[in-house]
């Protein structure tokens, strides 16, 4: 019993704040409820998936939010997972003072999203003398003008994705590392032996040594990208971020449920992310297992 | 053999001299924003967004700091202090409180036999696939009575399913020698796992108590929907209303961002290895 009794508070407030208002979420999917409306919520069957997906008038934004989403999740995950297995495998060595490289790198991963916004909201500022529009100006003899990163809707998304991988990568840098430190070096010094190439190493040491670990940090990363928020959230209000060309869906669903008290189709919203979640973490669970068990 | 190995050695040391340098390049590119940051922080404003000039390290001091503190100095903008203290405050209850609750449930699910034990971690390991933004908008309607209140901001976090599991999978390896010995003393499972378990658990202790923080520090979206009023603002959100300003005081904003990540840029420099172990063992196992 003292077991139970150990497990109670900690569960008790995971499902309390967790399971129940997630169970929570489904039901208010189904119900046209607003937050401050006189009405009572009436029951709305499937109608707040139905405006979501098809209506013509509200479908818009939301589905534009989803495919925001997936360009982010498309171009950051190979990105992102690619930069970081570079910066593994380039830190992975006795190197004097590879220590401070790995900090280096790491360093952005402890910085809030809400500053990482900031700061890349000068570097990207539209005027000439942002950042990168006076580099760009300065190395192409004066040929380039001033560019609006943030604010047109062609880069506006790149530039989400620069700053996001900026700030992100080194956790993923540190995983894979883990993972490449678990490969036996005797490996390495037989493939040497065979006097095989640095590319040759890569392929047949380093790969499959670290499949599992990467497919991991893969699923891992497109499940973070998929809750993206904090810096389309601070660079929309204020920092001239173009709106519709990088809202995401838990921008959709917060703006639904805070600006226009819309519960219900916010929580419907919800339940579109979290299945979009689930999806992901059951392939993972698929693609890994096998890996890990041997 | 002595005339192959020659220039194998000078083969390996060019190829240090090209890692150092491809490192050094990288790294130059990733700490350049944060170079940025700090000397925008020590810069008049009016330097601040000055094209490839607002790198120069020129007229430095700490003004901006301090009028920071001065700008954000009354009831209406709310008080920097305030802000902070908040900030301080709700992660503070977080990661004691989760530390105190998760390790001891871990415990309870790991080292100890009751009926329905493990029903009841299949649904921590289920809880734990729901990301806490997909019951931010329910959450946010049960609790709207309670908006810009300080509890509110803490205590949904203080039990976390991922520390549960993070302990879970460090108290299973220990062996079960040593709570025989407990027990033979006359420890029951409470002085055992107080006693005897948590202080040989320092390691997990440790990168569970660091994870939560920096998750905790930067905590946005939550604040963003239950927080408006000034008096019980957390940092982040305050680094999104005062970069919102008109016209942008940037050397302002630079200071104050610095405010913001230094106290968990102090965490990361003391503990670094227990954070990077922690998130690397974590998910390597996962």
């Amino acid at each position: 019993m003292h077991g139970l009794l150990m497990s109670t508070p900690a569960v008790a407030g995971i499902v309390a704040f967790v399971g129940v208002p997630f169970g929570y979420a489904v039901v208010l999917s189904f119900y046209n409820v607003r937050l401050g409306s006189p009405l009572a919520p009436t029951f709305f069957g499937l109608e707040q998936y139905r405006r979501l997906f098809t209506d013509p008038d509200l479908s818009g934004p939301f589905l534009r939010a989803l495919l925001n989403n997936l360009t982010f999740a498309v171009v950051v995950v190979p990105l992102q997972t690619g930069l970081a297995l570079a910066l593994a495998i380039l830190l992975n060595r006795k190197l004097k003072a590879i220590g401070l490289f790995r900090s280096l790198f790491f360093m952005p991963v402890v910085f809030p999203m809400t500053l990482v916004a900031v700061i890349w909201r000068l570097i990207l500022a539209r005027s000439d003398q942002g950042l990168l529009n006076s580099a760009l100006h300065a190395v192409s003899f004066g040929n380039w003008g001033a560019f609006d990163w943030l604010g047109d809707a062609a880069t506006a998304m790149a530039s989400i994705i620069v700053l996001s991988v900026w700030q992100g990568v080194g956790f993923q840098m540190v995983i894979l590392l883990a993972g490449l430190q678990q490969i036996p070096g005797e490996l390495y010094e037989a493939a040497e032996l065979d006097r095989a190439s640095r590319r040759q190493q890569f392929r047949h040491v380093t790969l499959p040594g670290i499949r599992g670990t990467l497919v991991f940090v893969a699923m891992l990363t497109s499940v973070l990208s998929f809750r993206v928020f904090d810096q389309v959230y601070v660079l929309i209000h204020g920092g001239g971020l173009d709106e519709d060309a990088t809202r995401t869906v838990m921008y959709q669903a917060v703006t639904t449920a805070f600006d226009q008290n819309n519960i219900g189709q916010a929580s419907a919203i919800t339940v579109v992310f979290f299945l979009i979640v689930v999806v992901l973490t059951l392939v993972q669970r698929r693609v890994v297992r096998p890996d890990n068990e041997d | 053999m002595a005339t192959t190995l020659a220039p194998h050695r000078r083969l390996r040391r060019l190829r240090r001299l090209a890692d150092y340098t491809v490192l050094s390049i990288l790294a130059f590119v990733f700490v350049l924003p944060v170079l940025y940051l700090l000397l925008g922080s020590l810069k008049p404003s009016d330097q601040v967004l000055s094209g490839l000039t607002g790198f120069l390290p020129t007229h430095l001091s700490f003004d901006n700091y301090a009028q920071v503190l001065d700008a954000l100095n009354s009831d209406s903008t709310g008080y920097f202090w305030r802000f902070m203290g908040v900030s301080l405050l709700v992660a503070f209850v977080v990661v004691t409180g989760g530390l105190f609750v998760n390790s001891m449930a871990a415990y309870g699910m790991s080292r100890l036999k009751w009926r329905g034990r493990e029903a009841v971690f299949t649904l921590v390991l289920l809880l734990m696939l729901v990301p806490f933004e997909s019951v931010a908008v329910p959450l946010f309607y049960m609790f709207n009575d309670q908006r810009n209140t300080l509890y509110i901001q803490a205590v949904p976090f203080i039990a976390n399913a991922f520390s549960i599991y993070q302990f879970h999978t460090f108290f299973r390896k220990i062996p079960p020698s040593i709570e025989e010995a407990a027990r033979l003393d006359g420890a029951g499972p409470w002085r055992t796992f107080f006693a005897i378990i948590v202080p040989m658990s320092k390691p997990v202790f440790a990168s569970v108590a660091i994870l939560t923080f920096l998750t905790q520090w930067g905590s946005f979206l939550w604040p963003v929907l239950m927080v408006s009023d000034p008096s019980v603002r957390p940092l982040p959100l305050e680094m999104s209303v005062f970069q919102g300003q008109q016209p942008p005081d940037w050397g302002q904003i630079l200071a104050f961002g610095v405010l913001l990540v230094l106290p968990v840029l102090v965490v990361f420099a003391f503990f670094q290895r227990w954070f990077v172990q922690g998130v690397a063992s974590s998910a390597v196992k996962g």
